[in-house]
């Protein structure tokens, strides 16, 4: 391989393939439009073209290939949820990312670390041994461990953080993994593309035309196309298309932010979560911690990153690793998470035919992208519901069937 | 540091203060539907925009209401409740 490198030094033009094509304008009509070529969106794309042959298909995007939350993840994958609609539907998804590498034959990093999610109190650990028995009920690896064992799979951690929060014990998840977020995008994104889907970046989508409660299609900064069916797979920008046809929706959105420090060496092959401290960490295969927090506190429609995080953050971190105190936080960033009541998707068919919702990704997205694409596609090509997302209809908050899954990231227990 | 103007203690900054959600009229519980209930319950103007919502200064106890650019994450008003104000959603 290091000699093949040196094609590129020699040739005046790139000598592979490009990832993607870039189509030059937009066709008139589609047999679906989805809106949004983050993981989601190319995943759903992917799987309309492999499993279902529906190959005219436009995937539009106003910005770049997953750079929305797809590439603002803390790209930790795990399945051990609370409610059995959240571990059944999740654990597909660990499922389909195993395979995934092979798929695409593209290099994803996908690395089981093991995963561990402590408690600090007494009511914690009682949600984690509810949790762990709802998982292994579903035939998920998933256990309550006590403090050795942790200190035995970490031993710079200090239990004690710091003498004020203790660890108890944790919730164990072996499968949890850590994933390279974009290159999910582009192995999703590469699929798609070969197999005939159109993915035009740089495209907006201003409106939805509506005809008599049937979608006929999408206006974009670009034209208009006719479509019959539209995805939407946008995350943080859900609220502004859901407006576009008139729905409404419990769904609001906070600001996650997270950050990376500089470069270590590996030290750390778990992730570590504690939602009393308001942290995750992992280590990423480039030897930055990877770390992220809670939501901000209130609905924001922006990126921009704050202080306020990095120090909070910072402080609770090394109530964990004192040793830590001094390393430089490297990047910053944020991302817009479409929070829902029940901190479940908001997935499906809608009131407006036509018009399919992939969104309420909140803080737990990037886990579930696989298997989006699958029910998803599976939803779009039969317009019908595949069973996996029947829990998630926008209906449910009419109905109040609420799902409660406090299995979530960021959410506090 | 971001300031936020209470309308009894003056500028102060943003961590004094916690979020109470958005301005909104209550239907009548005795009188409304299960889905007009379910409605006010549930679903929200997810949308960006100037929004009127209720804000506390907690180093006070005070509850006021604040008109923000949830765009920009600008505050443009902040004043007390007034029982006459009409709510924005």
């Amino acid at each position: 391989m290091p000699l093949g490198l040196l094609r590129f030094a020699m040739s005046k033009k790139h000598p592979e393939p490009r990832m993607f094509r870039e189509p030059d304008a937009l066709k008139a009509a589609y047999d679906v439009v989805i809106i949004g070529a983050g993981g989601h969106g190319l995943a759903c794309a992917y799987y309309l073209a492999r499993d279902y042959g529906i190959t005219n298909v436009a995937v539009l995007e106003q910005g770049y290939i997953g750079g929305g939350n797809t590439g603002r993840n803390t790209t930790i994958v795990r399945s051990n949820y609370l409610t059995p609609e959240g571990v059944r539907f999740y654990d597909e998804s660990v499922r389909l990312y195993k395979d995934l590498s092979e798929d695409f034959d593209l290099n994803l990093f996908y690395s089981e670390r093991g995963h561990f999610t402590f408690a600090h109190t007494d009511s914690a650990l009682s949600t984690m041994r509810w949790r762990a028995e709802v998982n292994k009920h579903m035939g998920i690896e998933s256990e309550v461990v006590d403090r050795d064992t942790i200190q035995q799979a970490c031993p710079e951690l200090d239990l004690d953080c710091g003498g004020h929060l203790p660890v108890m014990g944790a919730l164990y998840h072996a499968p949890g993994a850590v994933a390279r977020h974009d290159a999910v995008a582009w192995g999703y994104g590469r699929g798609a593309d070969q197999r005939g889907v159109e993915i035009h970046q740089k495209t907006r989508v201003t409106d939805i035309r509506v005809e008599g409660g049937k979608v006929v299609g999408v206006e974009t900064d670009k034209g208009f196309v006719r479509t019959g069916k539209v995805v939407s797979a946008v995350a943080g920008f859900t609220p502004r298309i859901t407006e576009m046809v008139g729905l409404r929706t419990p769904i609001t959105i906070q600001p996650l932010q997270a950050c990376v420090t500089e470069p270590l060496k590996p030290w750390l092959d778990t992730i570590l979560v504690s939602a009393t401290l308001h942290v995750y960490v992992s280590q990423s295969s480039r030897g930055e911690l990877v770390m992220g927090s809670a939501l901000d506190p209130y609905e924001l429609h922006s990126t921009r990153s704050t202080l306020d995080f990095t120090e909070s953050l910072s402080g609770h971190l090394l109530d964990m690793f004192p040793f830590l105190s001094e390393i430089k936080v490297n990047r910053q960033w944020a991302g817009m998470a479409d929070m829902t009541p029940d901190f479940a998707p908001v997935m499906g068919r809608t009131p407006i035919d036509g018009f399919y919702l992939d969104s309420g990704w909140g803080t737990w997205g990037f886990k579930a992208t696989p298997v989006c694409g699958k029910t998803m596609s599976y939803t779009v090509a039969n317009d019908r519901e595949h069973e996996l997302i029947e829990p998630f209809g926008l209906s449910r908050f009419e109905n109040y069937r609420l799902v409660g899954e406090k299995g979530a990231a960021s959410v506090g227990h | 540091m971001k300031i936020i103007n209470c309308p009894v203690n003056g500028a102060r900054p943003l961590q004094e203060f916690a979020y109470g959600g958005p301005f909104r009229d209550m239907p009548d519980p005795a009188t409304a539907s299960d889905a007009e209930w379910g409605d006010y319950v549930f679903n929200r103007d997810g949308a960006p925009g100037v929004k009127r919502e209720w804000w506390y200064h907690l180093a006070s106890g005070v509850w006021f209401v604040a008109e923000r650019d949830t765009l920009r994450d600008r505050f443009l008003k902040t004043y007390l409740y007034d029982a006459g104000d009409q709510a924005n959603d």
